[in-house]
């Protein structure tokens, strides 16, 4: 036997501290790299300037076959002749609005940037430099704009018809001769897959989850209640792999974007199947 | 199979340290059978509190190589690292003896929940419920108050904020919210901050839902629920005049 001294259990602890003996830093580093990769990304799509773009967010550039291919950063495409700023900007806001404040994220950086706590049983940033600091969590500001999660649901939704709106018109046109007209080229597949993967997020969401049927205690007893209840348990089997639709989604958005404007570069060959 | 050395805490509220002992192991035994052999060799005097070791009591609740576990559920073979298993007792709550912690608190927590207010029966003086009534809140149901969701979780373990209810309470709490025969509101407990359970203090971490021995997804299908429900009573007027409008919930606003 051989007695080695520690902490008391319930003391103070600095950040890190844990008996943890796997890899509890791995997840929030992957996190981290993966998250940063993204936000990077999407700071330069929107802060270069559109000069510096051209217009190598849609292709074919003013396009006039009746089809194009936009890039989902960049819809709903608004372009007042006073902006002089990427129209990326002008989008933006409402999905990072709404992935901000969605319960997954809030859990993925909470633990990544703000160490709090940065895994399970591993100790915060309370003795953030030895000495206690206040939590509020979210219950004062700034955490408690959280609660606003449901009103980017709602700006997400409108976002996500328009997406839907642009992959389809990328497949079924109508030409400027009135004709209508079919393509599907490589775009178009990646178009309708982002679309897809951002739906399963959005119909996956909590928020939507309440305002579904989450909210009804006694589904029998209500108005519409069977029917809500089959909406409630949709959205809550979306609702199972958040994660996976938030990452995955999230992703497809930057290769969505990148396949476009490599397109729009010349980088890449347009691929058409050849059968449409 | 070899000899596992177990560091095991042993000490008081006062003082404590990790002592070692080599435990001859066998085939089959879950931590707390080693923690049984050392008190019956080694330590008569090893405090551990336990029960069922079926993982349906929630006694023997300890954190197992730095995680929360329940010793009886948790087999050597899987926690061993190196020829080692280290066995601590929960951090949140104060040490009384080796392993034993004081998990008082909690039944204070627990009784600032109101308990259920059922409507009237029927006329034939029964309660009847619909199964996919009643499905949602039978996961609740399951808790077996082992308390390890509220040593994981950080608000309590590290910022001790002990105006926060913690997990276990969120999700007796939600049972009861959602039971359908149900006529009260607890929104505004879950709201308070200072006398409340509140719940604003939860930053989704789910911590909680990661340590749950019985599998019960505490933060999708309790504190977030929830969370909802006070945003669409506090800070979404629109969904709170349609609710009512249409007559989605019964219960008044409190």
């Amino acid at each position: 036997m051989k007695a080695t001294p520690i902490f008391l259990p319930h003391a103070p602890k600095p950040l890190g501290t844990t008996q943890r003996r796997d890899r509890w830093w791995l997840e929030p580093l992957l996190n981290f790299i993966g998250f940063t990769a993204f936000v990077a990304y999407s700071l330069w799509v929107a802060f270069t300037p559109v000069g510096s773009h051209g217009l190598n967010y849609e292709w074919p550039q003013r396009s006039t076959l009746g089809w194009t291919y936009l890039s989902p950063f960049y819809s709903p495409l608004f372009g007042p002749t006073w902006w002089h700023f990427s129209p990326a900007i002008l989008v933006l806001w409402m999905p990072l609005g709404f992935r901000a404040t969605c319960y997954y994220y809030r859990k993925m950086y909470y633990r990544t940037y703000f160490a709090d706590p940065p895994a399970c049983a591993v100790s915060d940033t309370r003795f953030w430099q030895g000495k206690p600091r206040p939590y509020r969590g979210e219950t004062a500001f700034p955490w408690i704009l959280q609660n606003a999660h449901r009103w980017f649901l709602y700006l997400a939704i409108y976002v996500l018809v328009v997406l839907w709106i642009d992959a389809l018109q990328s497949i079924f046109f109508v030409a400027p001769t009135g004709q209508p007209g079919l393509h599907f080229g490589l775009g178009s597949a990646v178009l309708l897959v982002n679309v897809a993967l951002l739906s399963a997020y959005t119909f996956g969401c909590h928020a939507l989850r309440h305002l579904a049927g989450g909210n009804v205690d006694c589904w029998s007893c209500s108005w519409l209640g069977r029917t809500r209840h089959k909406f409630w348990a949709a959205v809550s089997r979306l609702n199972e792999h958040h994660m996976a639709w938030a990452w995955t989604s999230m992703i497809f958005v930057g290769l969505s974007d990148l396949y476009i404007r490599l397109l729009a570069m010349n980088a890449v060959p347009f691929s058409r199947f050849p059968w449409l | 199979m070899a000899d596992v050395r177990f560091r095991v805490w042993r000490g008081n509220a006062s003082s404590g340290a990790f002592v070692d002992y080599d435990v001859p192991v066998t085939e089959g035994w879950v931590v707390l059978d080693a923690i049984h052999w050392i008190q019956a060799q080694l330590q008569n005097d090893l405090a551990v509190r336990w029960n069922c070791k079926a993982g349906k009591c929630g006694s023997c609740s300890a954190e197992i190589n730095g995680k929360p576990r329940l010793m009886c559920m948790s087999r050597i073979e899987d926690c061993v690292i190196d020829g080692t298993i280290t066995v601590q007792p929960m951090a949140t709550f104060p040490p009384v003896k080796d392993l034993v912690t004081d998990v008082a608190w909690n039944y204070t927590v627990n009784q600032r929940i109101p308990p259920l207010a059922p409507k009237p029966p029927e006329a034939d003086g029964t309660w009847r419920m619909q199964p996919y009534d009643v499905d949602r809140v039978q996961e609740f149901r399951k808790c077996i108050e082992c308390f390890l969701c509220q040593d994981v979780c950080h608000v309590l373990r590290d910022h001790q904020t002990w105006a926060f209810g913690g997990p276990r309470f969120m999700v007796r709490t939600a049972s009861l919210e959602m039971h359908p025969l149900d006529t009260g509101s607890r929104l505004a407990l879950l709201r308070d901050a200072r006398d409340g359970l509140g719940l604003g203090y939860c930053n989704i971490t789910k911590c909680c839902t990661e340590v749950c021995p019985e599998g019960i997804h505490i933060t999708d299908n309790a504190i977030i629920p929830l969370k909802e429900r006070v945003v669409g009573e506090y800070f979404d007027p629109l969904a709170r005049g349609l609710t009512r409008i249409l007559g989605w919930t019964r219960e008044p606003r409190t």
